[in-house]
């Protein structure tokens, strides 16, 4: 064995070296131009008349309002998401049953339906002109055009995140885990808890991150339930696209960053968790 | 414990996994389950095990009706094909599942927790794995594991689904010892499942041969040996 070690490295690649470079460039061209050029004009726009303007952004209470809606969205719809999608996942991946295709049809709905034309339905099930909607406003419950819609219109747009992220997972890992913590007398639940929960809980995780970074960066659905109504229904992304109509640049893209940084911030919670449980992860993963 | 299985029948959708069988197994007895793919061995077990409900029949426990008894209150120690440990979780905690599982009245304390499981790990011969996760074991040593915790619940029998299937041939005839001496010690009333003949006649006390979801003959292994009761019994033996 020892000789093999020490025999010359062999190249992996035949390439020849300028071929490579090309192919190396073109991919950190593409990265710069596509991913941070983006990000860094958010940043450099909202910083153009320094930080007073951000901080004079940050002070109109429109913005404050649609910062304070989005973040209310968010902390509603994903937990319910998160649990309506582990339950999909889990009927799905553990149980057979008659129409579980029709059930996976389902839940990519969201995902093939234009958010426009998820709003607009929402508009049209519960606005004044639908016999639902007429009942509902006669007995003062207001869905569209106020919260209930706007969080309908989230519920309805980031519900696949979860369950896609689980299905493929617990597929996987099968029944038979469960069917031996059950051989060992544990309950449901503690099967559920004890041996299900952990199994899955970094793609329950990935799901949850998912789901959250749409449910803060959801505009088609919201735009068109919400009526935009500044300092009531306006969240962060429309409020960018209302204050950018009205040449409010710095207020347009320091809402921008601010959405930018929540996003990134998801991402450094998700790296950071990674990195702490390093060594469980490579410990329970199975190849 | 002797186990009575009369007239067992179970159908999925259509298609009928089990016809009515009937056997009896005795206390203490070493028992295979031989068969091909399909034969319907393992939906058996699964029935003994209350993994799966038969759609007719009846199977008691030592003189008492368990057919509709819930998977936990049966208290049969299972032993997975691929061994199904729980891979989160460190040996020790795998073989303490099912102590930790138990109502509070009937759990026993944390030390006695400990010494059981480490009993339980001298018994398999492989005292120092307690710390250990389920994937930095040999195939063989999840296998034991796997043994250690079906029999931490203190069952009142073992059933065990393609005990030796996913390992080479040398740990096989190792690991067959290992469960001929376990089954011994412990006087547990034992099936396994397996589709290689020479493992069944090998190891068990009673050999039941099964082909399409029927039993074919049930013997001491001499005895299917010598009288195979069918043709079918007679080629597959022969392999």
């Amino acid at each position: 064995m020892s000789d093999i070690a020490l025999s010359r490295p062999v190249p992996v690649t035949t390439e020849p070296p300028f071929a490579r470079y090309a192919l190396i460039g073109l991919a950190v061209v593409f990265v710069a131009l596509f991913l941070f050029a983006p990000l860094v004009t958010v940043f450099a726009e909202a910083l153009a008349e320094g930080w007073r303007g951000v901080v004079a952004a940050l002070s109109l209470p429109d913005a404050q309002a649609a910062i304070r809606m989005t973040l209310t969205i968010a902390a509603i719809a994903v937990p319910l998401n998160a649990v309506f999608g582990l339950a999909a996942a889990w009927a799905i991946a553990k149980f057979d049953f008659r129409g579980k295709a029709f059930l996976i049809t389902l839940i990519d709905l969201p995902f093939s339906v234009s958010p426009v034309v998820a709003g607009l339905m929402l508009v049209l099930l519960f606005g004044a002109n639908s016999l639902l909607g007429a009942w509902l406003i006669a007995n003062d419950m207001r869905i569209v055009f106020a919260f209930p819609g706007i969080l309908l219109a989230t519920l309805f747009v980031t519900f696949p995140f979860v369950a896609r992220e689980l299905i493929p997972v617990m597929i996987e890992q099968g029944r038979a885990e469960e069917e031996a913590a059950l051989t060992l007398g544990a309950s449901g639940w503690r099967t559920f808890f004890t041996v299900t929960l952990p199994n899955i809980r970094w793609a329950l995780l990935y799901g949850v991150l998912l789901c959250n970074a749409r449910a803060m960066g959801e505009f088609g659905a919201v735009a068109v339930v919400s009526g935009k109504i500044r300092g009531q229904t306006a969240t962060m992304p429309t409020m960018v696209e209302m204050f950018y109509n009205e040449y409010l640049s710095v207020a347009a893209f320091t809402l921008a960053a601010v959405l930018a940084m929540l996003a990134l911030l998801t991402l450094l919670l998700k790296s950071l968790l990674e990195w702490r449980h390093a060594d469980l992860l490579a410990a329970t993963r199975r190849h | 414990m002797n186990i009575e299985i009369e007239e067992l029948a179970k159908e999925f959708g259509t298609t009928r996994a089990l016809h009515p069988v009937s056997l009896s197994i005795p206390s203490g007895a070493l028992v295979a389950l031989l068969g091909p793919s399909g034969s319907g061995k393992t939906t058996l077990l699964r029935i003994l095990g209350g993994l799966e409900f038969p759609t007719s029949g009846r199977v008691l426990f030592g003189g008492q009706d368990a057919t509709g008894l819930s998977v936990q209150k049966r208290r049969a120690g299972f032993v997975f094909q691929s061994y199904a440990l729980f891979r989160h979780m460190t040996v020790f905690e795998n073989i303490a599942y099912g102590l930790r599982a138990r109502p509070r009245k009937e759990r026993p304390t944390e030390a006695e927790i400990g010494r059981r499981v480490n009993r339980l790990l001298d018994l398999i011969q492989l005292p120092d794995i307690g710390a250990r996760y389920p994937n930095q074991l040999s195939g063989g040593q999840r296998q034991r594991v796997a043994l250690a915790r079906a029999l931490a619940i203190e069952p009142r029998m073992l059933l065990l689904d393609e005990p030796f299937g996913a390992l080479d041939a040398k740990v096989r005839k190792e690991l067959r010892q290992g469960l001929r001496e376990i089954h011994d010690r412990t006087g547990l009333s034992t099936v396994f499942v397996t589709h290689d003949q020479e493992e069944a006649m090998e190891l068990a006390d009673l050999v039941v041969v099964m082909s399409m979801g029927r039993i074919e003959q049930v013997g001491k292994p001499a005895e299917i040996r010598a009288n195979p009761a069918t043709d079918f019994v007679r080629t597959f033996t022969a392999a």
